[in-house]
């Protein structure tokens, strides 16, 4: 994972996709969304999403688990080349979350993440604010997932 | 029993407070579960590495709090609702790590109903959800719309 100082506004990640299989989404909604819906794919096929859809928190704990695996990725990547791995804190939440189109069983949906915005904090001086929008897109290319995560990244200098 | 009786319309809903759901159990092996799957950081599957991160000790992942509440509300109302689902969340805050063994407790309150334009047999009500702790500690405050159908549409639909 990168420090403060190495991130720029406009830096995109692709972070890989998630296939969305029928059992997959029943199996997440009966935990989480038994919403009908997301358990029966007539009920799917006569509700406004046209087939058996995946819940939204499905869908975004989907990107999280791919942003955990590219940041795994980046921080093992930095350490092979012997630099030392940034640390982010947690994150404080999100805005702008939107379920732009449905997931719908079968659907592989690929995700990406830029950078939006980067301040500084002035009552944790060692640590800068990133703004992320984080978006999925189907097989056809079509947004169908938008939000702008929030996230706390080490700056260099602290750790100098 | 009817179930147009039991079935919440977009009138039934109005600003003010709709109700406290819970409280939820939450237990070490289902943070285990959702980490290992969705959000598999040390702090989340642990408790050693959780020990030493921000967190101070095993925390479920913020994304595995955001699916209780909806659970709970769907518990609480919206699988009584003539709901057709949610376009988005307007703003979500995670205030506090939850941890093994919390009793979560839900408050939600209709903050704005009002009917849509673009379909309208539907209005929308934007509900505020907090999450929090068996000592009253809100971990997490969501801010969301669902579409629900309006009265006449929900008997006849």
């Amino acid at each position: 994972m990168h420090f403060f100082e190495d991130i720029k506004v406009g830096q995109r990640r692709e972070l890989g996709s998630f296939t969305f299989t029928a059992d997959g989404i029943k199996a997440f909604a009966a935990k989480f969304d038994p919403q009908r819906f997301h358990l029966d794919e007539e009920e799917g096929r006569k509700s406004l999403f046209g087939g058996l859809a995946a819940s939204g928190w499905h869908v975004g704990s989907a990107c999280m688990k791919l942003l955990v695996a590219d940041g795994q990725r980046q921080a093992s990547e930095a350490a092979a080349r012997g630099e030392k791995v940034a640390v982010w804190g947690p994150s404080p939440g999100f805005r702008e979350l939107r379920w732009i189109r449905p997931v719908l069983a079968g659907d592989t949906i690929s995700f990406a993440s830029e950078i939006e915005s980067l301040r500084t904090s002035s009552s944790k001086p060692q640590w800068g604010i990133l703004e992320a929008r984080n978006t999925g897109a189907n097989q056809r290319g079509e947004p169908v997932f938008s939000m702008l995560a929030i996230a706390f990244v080490p700056r260099r200098s602290s750790t100098a | 029993m009817s179930p147009i009786m039991n079935t919440l319309a977009f009138e039934d809903f109005s600003p003010g407070p709709l109700g406290r759901f819970g409280p939820r159990h939450v237990t070490a092996e289902e943070i285990r579960a959702f980490a290992a799957e969705f959000d598999p950081q040390p702090m989340h599957l642990d408790e050693e590495a959780a020990s030493r991160s921000m967190l101070k000790g095993l925390a479920g992942s913020g994304w595995h709090l955001c699916s209780i509440i909806m659970r709970m509300m769907f518990d609480g109302f919206v699988g009584r609702t003539a709901s057709l689902g949610s376009p988005g969340v307007n703003e979500l805050r995670w205030l506090a790590p939850f941890r093994p063994g919390d009793d979560i407790t839900l408050d939600v309150e209709v903050v704005e109903a009002r009917a849509s334009r673009s379909r309208p047999t539907t209005g929308i009500v934007t509900l505020r959800a907090v999450a929090s702790n068996a000592s009253g500690q809100a971990l997490c405050e969501m801010v969301s719309p669902i579409i629900v159908l309006r009265r006449d549409e929900a008997a006849t639909g």
